[in-house]
């Protein structure tokens, strides 16, 4: 029996995008009262809930605290009922772990940290419903829940992943592309410097396609900061306007 | 641009899973029409055309686009790929489901819709906005394609009539689904039954004999009687093999007898693992290597293998008694004891079909339009087609297709594909054979010439700054006579240091092959270059075969070069990789090779160069040998043909010279050289050769007839065997080791090309070298293509790409390979097979010597030496009294009458044309010494009038 079909001769993708195109990203920012900030995304069917908390006071033991640049503190976590099959994912497991690091690392490349030292920030997220690009969707909608908080950063952080199929460069893929086993980039941008905040890799690439697969996760990168910004600009005209009244 | 989107919800077998995706709509799709304003034309001219030109149809006149649903689409791909038919809509979803059911259609629709000239357009409807549908309650998948199928043809029809033109174009929908038309024509839609379209096309009548005859339900009624049982659902089956009820398995029919067949069971079940099947009933419509479903049957049910022979010769579906008449003649001749599992197909799992080349035998009715086809295999049933020019195709090659096989038809239905020529042609046999054997041969496309190098070619500078310039050395080669595509050459000279530098320089094809590009791609498909007895089948185009790349004398030529220094005593000091130009100073013959080495008066310097290297490698074969290495020998023929009418004048078995093998010693230094270099730069990835060695029970055959002659061969390491052939001679019998050597080679497994990375058993058997590889014919082979690119990488000498570090990639190649060069070595056999008949043919009736190679249960196999010929001599005749047999299984031996053959023993026998089967010619052989009391003892003219008696016993010069 044939497998899917990834990529049709006439150009579609399993789900009707063409390579280059991006599944629908709709995001709200501000979606919890309690926590400094907060923000939910989905990117085509997964779900993200990003909330951030801080810069505080160290908790905890005080002597995490670095003394010239505020501490990222993240963590991962994915709903039970994300998947297919209800699981229970016990904190602290690996994969949650790797990706909380990975959180890490790009939330500390993207924010101001040393302009507030000896302090921390947290920053929570949980993927509610899973279907490709965890990652990017948790540091899509973590880069709006830190816009939300105020806390400074360098550019947006925009992530999306790209993968290689058939000889053609994949933006964005979901969890059919995800799981048919071919190369895979994460890739998490400030789009207006084109600085690499994270690059993630797996599966094997050959050398010569990596440009191409860079040159498309970057160009969905930046598609994502124009989604993003607009998300941005939206929800600020709607508060200034509630403010004005 | 993305609209809107829906959830699609998926269950799939075994656990229940909710699967979630999205489905995006767009908008953006083009409907492909080249008159169409609407839609945004996507790059690439649009592939309809405005004015459709297509066949006048009487029905409908007016332009006109078709959309064919999914049956359609899978059983009349014969027609749609008639140059006729163009300008046709493929709808995504028609595509889709043509994927899943049949992999070579979709392949061959794929092709279709590449092919500007056809006008067709595949249209992703399942992505329109306008016309994707949800599957409604209740309904099944089915009836939602078929809906969503009318609702594409409806847009179609609307968005048409939107386009400002003087005429609208119409859209036709072809299905064979008469539900599905009414519904059509409900909708107010156009739709026709393809056969009503192609029966309505005026100016071409013949198209009507390829069009697949698949039965509608209306037919099957009429012609009352069922044969057959009905074939189970594949959830049945799926259900009866997981709880053991039934079994899976290859359906292999017997060539002898076409009332019976075995199933090979898949799995590790120890016991049962053939199945014999027997009876019209139990066979049930399996055609030989479909996957079926049996069922065994109880114990007092089975049968036993029968020894009959058993001939479809029935033109009329009612001789369904005699039918029963024959089962019964089966049964009658069974002893208890050879009772073996029997069991019936209850269903198949997945039907093998493919075109078949075969024969007409024209229906005795005259004015008949159904006939019966004749395959050329025999295990293959005959199949019933309908044509309405029967006398033009009567006495030619054609090809067919089965379509069906209903329940109520003795015979499967097909229908006529193409006709190849008249029989017995020498040009038509050799299309045949080459079909038969799926050796692609078509003349190359102009995609792939067109990645040739530009004649007048010659070296640039940039090229000599990346090459070593051996042009000054002395190298030549040697090769068999006409030989042109030459691929290696050698030299050899001393050193001031004393020392021996010897080259082995090979053709540089990766240097003109790139990789991916078409001329890649179509080589890799190729695999191998085929030689048959007066044509080639070129791997590469000639103008590399036996141009640009054959290192032909006095040319500067580029070349792959792996050179040695070596001592005195062969033994390997340095070695040294390089891509290099070369300027071979004589090309020669083997016999002209050995000529130069034997006369003591010539001095020059290809002369001694040839010395140092015979003398080194006769150094090198008696180390190998010394190794374990085997020698085994097969007979093979070289046929004198005739430079004029190209028929086979003499026939005599190829010579081998020292030279030969000093060139084959030097070649199999460079393969393992490069085997061993490729493996420690990329042990992954590297494309090896490896000779499995085989079980010990192949071996039996060879032991005992050693034994018989009171030789004693030991099989227990390659060397064992290796030292007790050289020794099993006998003074008054000095072909005997030939003999056994031949009986060797017919014990060994099949060598294989592998990715080193998905394998661990790298050791040659034959060779007895612990790597191997083919390095030194990459003009003929293209596994050595891509040992070259390994190589050139692991020097530096070219880049990587890619697929060639893939090991799936390359494990896949390796599987084509290794099938194409199987097929090629079978083509090669039937080409010689056919060669052979033509000259003896020629020649009338001969006697010659022949020695016995194995002794059956009612014949002998024998081997001619002069010819290097195979046959087998029966002693069971149809319609004589039957000899009293006497097989013997210790001591292989048969006792004829009072006479009794032992392997080895040599005999006499006549050889002739069997030509009384037009579409199995054969080459048929007779005892003649030593005479059999009572038996046939045919001198040569009684011979000549059992001629046309009709054939005997099947199955002559086919392992």
């Amino acid at each position: 029996m044939a497998g899917l079909e990834l990529l049709s001769d006439e150009g579609y993708r399993v789900d009707g995008r063409r390579a280059g195109e991006l599944r629908k990203v709709r995001a709200r920012m501000g979606v919890f009262a309690q926590a400094d900030g907060s923000a939910y995304l989905e990117q085509g069917n997964t779900k993200a809930l990003a909330v951030v908390y801080g810069p505080h006071e160290m908790r905890g033991s005080r002597s995490k605290a670095l003394h010239d640049r505020a501490l990222v503190n993240c963590q991962y976590s994915m709903a039970t009922f994300s998947t297919g099959e209800r699981k229970r994912r016990p904190h602290g497991d690996r994969k949650s772990s790797e990706m909380t690091l990975h959180l890490k690392q790009t939330f500390e490349a993207a924010i101001l940290t040393q302009l507030y030292p000896r302090s921390q920030i947290d920053i929570y997220v949980q993927i509610l419903q899973a279907d490709g690009g965890n990652y990017c969707a948790c540091v899509n909608a973590a880069t709006l829940a830190t816009i939300d908080a105020g806390i400074p950063m360098r550019d947006y952080v925009c992530a999306c992943s790209a993968g290689f199929i058939e000889d053609t460069p994949l933006a964005d893929l979901n969890y059919v592309e995800e799981a048919a086993g071919g190369p895979q980039v994460a890739l998490a941008l400030l789009p207006k410097s084109d600085q690499i905040a994270l690059l993630e890799m797996n599966s094997r690439l050959h050398e010569d396609h990596l440009e191409q697969v860079m040159e498309a996760a970057s160009k969905a990168c930046k598609d994502v900061y124009a989604v993003l910004d607009q998300v941005v600009r939206d929800h600020v005209h709607e508060v200034t306007t509630l403010l004005g009244e | 641009m993305l609209t809107s989107r829906t959830f699609l919800k998926r269950t799939r077998a075994g656990a229940v899973m909710k699967v979630v995706r999205e489905h995006y709509l767009r908008e953006d799709i083009a409907c492909g029409a080249a008159a169409c304003e609407q839609c945004g034309q996507q790059p690439g001219e649009p592939r309809l055309e405005a004015q459709p030109s297509g066949a006048a149809s009487s029905l409908c006149p007016a332009p006109h686009y078709l959309l064919p649903d999914t049956n359609v689409l899978l059983h009349q791909i014969d027609i749609l790929e008639d140059p006729v038919i163009t300008n046709v809509i493929v709808l995504q979803t028609v595509l889709q489901e043509v994927r899943k059911r049949s992999a070579p259609v979709y392949k061959r629709i794929r092709d279709v819709i590449a092919n500007p000239e056809k006008h067709f357009y595949s249209f992703t409807n399942e992505h329109h906005r306008e016309t994707y549908i949800e599957q409604e309650q209740g309904e099944t998948a089915n009836d939602r394609n078929d809906k969503a199928i009318r609702v594409a043809a409806k847009w179609y029809d609307e968005h048409l009539k939107k386009i400002n033109n003087e005429e609208t174009i119409q859209v036709i929908l072809l299905t064979n689904d008469r539900n599905n038309k009414e519904k059509a024509v409900e909708e107010g839609l156009t739709a026709y039954t393809c056969e009503e379209y192609i029966k309505s096309l005026i100016a071409n009548p013949d198209l009507v004999d390829r069009l697949a005859c698949v039965s509608d339900e209306g037919k099957e009624i009429e012609s009352g009687r069922i044969i057959f049982s009905e074939h189970l659902p594949l959830s049945k089956l799926q259900q009866g093999i997981k709880s053991g009820i039934y079994f899976q398995g290859t359906f292999r029919a017997n060539r002898d007898n076409y009332l019976e067949a075995t199933v090979w069971i898949h799995g590790d079940t120890e016991e049962n693992k053939e199945i014999i099947i027997q009876g019209l009933k139990n066979l049930n419509r399996a055609v030989h290597e479909d996957l079926v479903a049996v069922e065994v049957l109880a114990k007092d049910q089975w049968v036993a293998p029968s020894s009959v022979v058993l001939q479809d010769e029935g033109q009329n579906e009612d001789d369904d008694e005699n039918e029963e008449e024959k089962e019964n003649t089966l049964k009658s001749s069974v002893s208890k004891n050879m009772l073996r599992p029997s069991g019936r197909v209850v269903g198949i799992i997945k039907r093998n079909w493919r075109p078949f080349c075969g024969m007409l035998s024209k229906s005795q009715i005259k004015e008949a339009r159904r006939h019966l086809f004749t395959p050329a295999d025999r295990r293959i049933p005959r199949i019933r087609i309908e044509t309405r020019q029967s006398s033009a195709l009567e006495g030619q090659r054609i090809i067919v297709a089965i379509d069906g096989w209903p329940r109520n038809s003795r015979y499967p239905n097909g229908h006529f594909v193409k006709n190849l020529g008249t029989a017995g042609d020498k040009e038509t046999e050799t299309e045949v054979l080459l079909l038969e054997h799926d050796v692609p041969h078509q003349a190359f496309s102009q995609a792939v010439l067109s990645f040739l190098p530009k004649m007048p070619w010659s070296i640039t500078e940039e090229d000599m700054k990346v090459r070593e310039d051996l042009r000054y050395l002395c190298v030549c080669s040697v090769d068999p006579p006409g030989c042109t595509d030459i691929d290696d050459a050698l030299h050899c000279r001393e050193l001031e240091n004393g020392n021996l530098e010897v080259g082995v320089h090979i053709a540089d094809v990766s240097h003109f092959i790139r990789p991916g590009n078409a001329l890649d791609q179509e080589s890799a498909k190729r695999g191998t270059t085929v030689y048959l007895c007066e044509k080639r089948i070129d791997m590469v185009p000639e103008l590399l075969s036996s141009n640009l790349c054959s290192l032909r004398s006095n040319v500067d030529r580029f070349a792959f070069s792996c050179i040695w220094e070596m001592n005195h005593n062969a033994e390997i000091l340095k070695t040294r990789f390089t891509k290099s130009v070369i300027n071979s100073k004589a090309s020669l013959t083997y016999a002209e090779a050995q000529m130069r080495i034997d006369s003591s008066s010539m001095k020059d310097d290809i002369t001694t160069s040839l010395r140092g290297l015979n003398k080194l490698a006769k150094i090198l074969k008696k180390r190998r040998i010394d190794n374990g290495a085997l020698t085994l020998s097969s007979p093979e023929v070289r046929f004198h043909i005739d430079s004029e009418t190209h028929d086979p004048i003499d026939l005599q078995t190829k010579e081998l010279k020292e030279t030969n093998s000093m060139v084959e010693e030097f070649m199999l230094l460079a393969n393992i050289s490069v085997a061993k270099k490729i493996y420690e730069e990329f042990s992954e990835y590297a494309l090896l050769r490896k000779h499995p060695a085989p079980p010990p029970s192949n071996y039996d055959i060879l032991v005992k007839a050693a034994k018989s002659k009171n030789l004693e061969i030991k099989t227990d390491s390659a060397k064992a065997l290796a030292d007790t052939l050289d020794k099993a001679e006998s003074p008054d019998f000095p072909y005997l080791n030939t003999l056994l050597r031949i009986l060797a080679t017919r014990c060994m497994m099949q060598a294989v090309y592998f990715c080193s990375g998905m394998d661990n058993d790298f050791h040659h058997y034959g060779l007895a070298s612990p790597i191997y590889t083919h390095f030194t014919s990459p003009i003929r082979r293209y596994a050595d293509i891509i040992v070259h690119r390994l190589l050139a990488v692991a020097i530096q000498a070219d880049s990587t790409y890619p697929e060639l570090t893939d090991k799936h990639k390359l494990a896949d190649l390796c599987k084509n390979l290794n099938y194409r060069h199987k097929m090629a070595q079978y083509a090669q056999r039937a080409s010689v097979a056919f060669h052979t008949q033509l000259f003896f043919k020629n020649k009338g009736v001969v006697n010659e010597e022949a020695y016995i190679l194995f002794v059956r249960k009612n014949a002998i196999v024998v081997l001619i030496p002069k010819y290097g010929l195979e046959g087998t001599v029966f002693f069971e005749e149809k319609d004589k009294p039957k000899p009293n047999l006497n097989y013997n299984d210790e001591v292989p031996s048969l006792t004829v009458e009072k006479t009794t053959f032992y392997t080895f023993d040599k005999v006499k026998v006549n050889i002739m044309l069997d030509a009384s089967n037009i579409q199995h010619q054969k080459i048929r052989m007779a005892l003649v010494e030593p005479k059999i009391l009572g038996s046939d003892v045919p001198n040569q003219t009684t011979e000549l009038s059992t001629n046309s008696e009709p054939e005997k016993k099947k199955k002559k010069l086919k392992k």
